[in-house]
């Protein structure tokens, strides 16, 4: 079930466009933001809201890159490896993260602590490379700073 | 220097508040386009000579004069800042909208009101959290002291503006996939004609234009079309937001005279290579550019020119490559890149990108063949424009088509030695 605050975010947001289809992609972020990812149950929730079906919404959530369909850990990490990132050696930042955490790019550490995804430009190109965790920017980061920053998160 | 779009950024790299972009002439622009009747507006954009700073360089008021004006016209209009900022290399928007959000805002509402759009939206990256927050706050700030809602300035014009985050495709650039997205949809390109001017947003007359190019257009109404052209060291007006980034001194972004030369970005601004390296090549405006090479570095960096050395100006913002970084490689990740990010819609785009990069990954692993060079030459042909139904694919061939130009040695070897000559 859409919780309340999710529900009421969904329609004021509604009133930003003409129809609700436009609210498809924007509703699946809601729901990811507060759950992490976006569940068959939360596709089929979305869908009566928005009077759309389940394959229409699915069609859509496979489409963009930062709707996740499967669950995540506590903390996702997005390793930028576009073009001036892997010029700065973002290979190697990824690598540590990997090895540091025990999981592979695209996967969840056993304890549910941290996900991480590869990403394409962060927009950080003059900082490179660049990490997104949790949607904070960590530039000019390298193999050591990547551990200390990790660190942090519980 | 005048530097317009970049001249009120705080040294703590906060966004300048509503109160600092008033005191320095913020929404003096607006008032002034208040004035006058949308349609000078539009011209007075045309004779700025203005050109789409999103890649493609397209007249800003050329674009909005085919937007149907007056009582007539359909409504609602839109006006949609693509703010998507997708391009590898490209860092260049999301310093305007985190550091300076109203003039954004400001820019938009003039061109709106040229267009006489009602409703705006700004269609931007989903990774770009800080900008949603400071863009959501000017937009409450500019609808508290009235430059946007109802009656604006008590011109009688109404316009509301509507932030929507991207949920990630690099397509959504593209002016129609991005309607398609803003709509709900698979962001897939659509067929032109109709042009979105006449029939975009639910199939209303819909102008996208970049977030760029957008914070110069109340600039040329507050200070003319002499002072704005005057801003260029040639033809194209204003000035220009470039950047570079890779192995150089002091990467970053500079606000400069449009068409100021590529060795002066590179060796002032940029500082130079770092130490021990010699610079090989750079994508002159983001990843879908034709590398340029040591001949073209007395370049002006403007449209035409950069053209005529064999590129794009593109979105201005450069990246380097250096002698001790592998040319396979890197166009290998850029290949990576588009193929990943290939709508689909589109079978030589989507078939061909994808046959692209296998070949440069088996070249990076030593597993290259000589035939592989004649493949991604056809490749290059294959997808060239005309090919494929939008500008993705032949954007994606641009940098592969000059590195095998500029770079065929280092091609060969890879094949020859059956290695990366740069991995050690």
């Amino acid at each position: 079930m859409l919780t309340t605050e999710e529900r009421r975010e969904i329609e004021t947001k509604l009133g930003d466009y003409p129809n609700k289809q436009a609210m498809s992609i924007e509703s699946m972020l809601i729901v990811q933001r507060n759950r992490g990812w976006v569940s068959e149950e939360s596709l089929r929730d979305i869908s009566e809201l928005l009077g759309l079906s389940v394959a229409d919404l699915d069609g859509v959530a496979t489409f963009y890159n930062l709707i996740r369909r499967k669950p995540v850990g506590r903390h996702v990490a997005l390793v930028c490896d576009s073009v001036s990132c892997w010029i700065m050696g973002c290979d190697r930042v990824r690598d540590r993260l990997c090895s540091s955490l025990g999981t592979t790019l695209g996967g969840t550490t056993a304890d549910g602590r941290f996900t991480l995804l590869p990403i394409v430009c962060l927009g950080a190109c003059d900082h490179a490379p660049a990490v997104m965790i949790d949607g904070k920017l960590y530039e000019d980061v390298d193999e050591r700073r990547i551990e200390e920053v990790v660190a942090q998160y519980e | 220097m005048d530097k317009p779009l970049t001249g009120n950024f705080r040294a703590d790299k906060e966004a300048v508040s509503l109160a600092e972009y008033e005191r320095s002439g913020g929404y003096q622009g607006l008032r002034k386009a208040m004035l006058m009747a949308p349609a000078e507006v539009i011209e007075l954009v045309k004779r700025s000579n203005l050109r789409g700073r999103g890649g493609a360089g397209f007249p800003t008021g050329m674009k909005w004069s085919f937007v149907p004006l007056g009582k007539d016209a359909p409504h609602p209009k839109y006006l949609v800042a693509n703010a998507d900022e997708m391009e590898p290399g490209t860092f260049k928007d999301r310093a305007l909208m985190e550091r300076d959000p109203h003039q954004l805002i400001e820019g938009m509402i003039v061109a709106a009101y040229a267009i006489e759009a009602d409703i705006g939206y700004i269609f931007l990256r989903g990774e770009y959290e800080c900008s949603y927050e400071r863009l959501a706050r000017a937009i409450a700030e500019a609808q508290a002291s009235n430059y946007l809602g109802r009656n604006i300035l008590g011109s009688g014009y109404n316009l509301a503006i509507h932030l929507h985050a991207s949920a990630g495709r690099y397509i959504c650039g593209e002016e129609t996939a991005l309607l398609n997205a803003l709509e709900g949809k698979r962001a897939h390109p659509r067929t032109k004609p109709p042009f979105p001017q006449i029939s975009g947003l639910w199939g209303k007359p819909t102008v996208v234009q970049n977030v760029e190019t957008l914070c110069n257009v109340h600039h040329i109404v507050n200070h003319g079309t002499d002072w704005f052209r005057g801003l260029s060291r040639t033809q194209d007006g204003g000035t220009k937001l470039y950047g570079a980034s890779g192995k150089v001194k002091r990467p970053g972004l500079w606000e400069l005279p449009m068409g100021t030369p590529l060795r002066e970005i590179l060796e002032e601004h940029a500082g130079g290579m770092r130490n021990g390296l010699h610079f090989r090549g750079v994508l002159p405006g983001g990843a879908s550019t034709d590398f340029l090479v040591e001949e073209h570095l007395d370049t002006p960096m403007d449209y035409e020119h950069v053209q005529r050395a064999g590129s794009r100006l593109g979105t201005g913002t450069m990246i380097v490559l250096d002698d001790q970084t592998c040319p396979v490689g890197m166009v290998w990740n850029l290949e990576h890149f588009f193929a990943q990010e290939s709508c689909g819609w589109c079978t030589p785009c989507w078939s061909g990108l994808a046959w692209t990069e296998k070949i440069l990954y088996a070249m990076e692993q030593g597993k290259g063949s000589a035939r592989d060079l004649e493949t991604l030459t056809f490749q290059t042909k294959f997808l060239a424009p005309g090919n494929t139904f939008c500008a993705l694919a032949p954007g994606a061939v641009e940098p592969l088509q000059s590195a095998l130009k500029y770079f065929a040695d280092d091609f060969r070897r890879h094949v020859d030695e059956q290695r990366c000559p740069w991995r050690r």
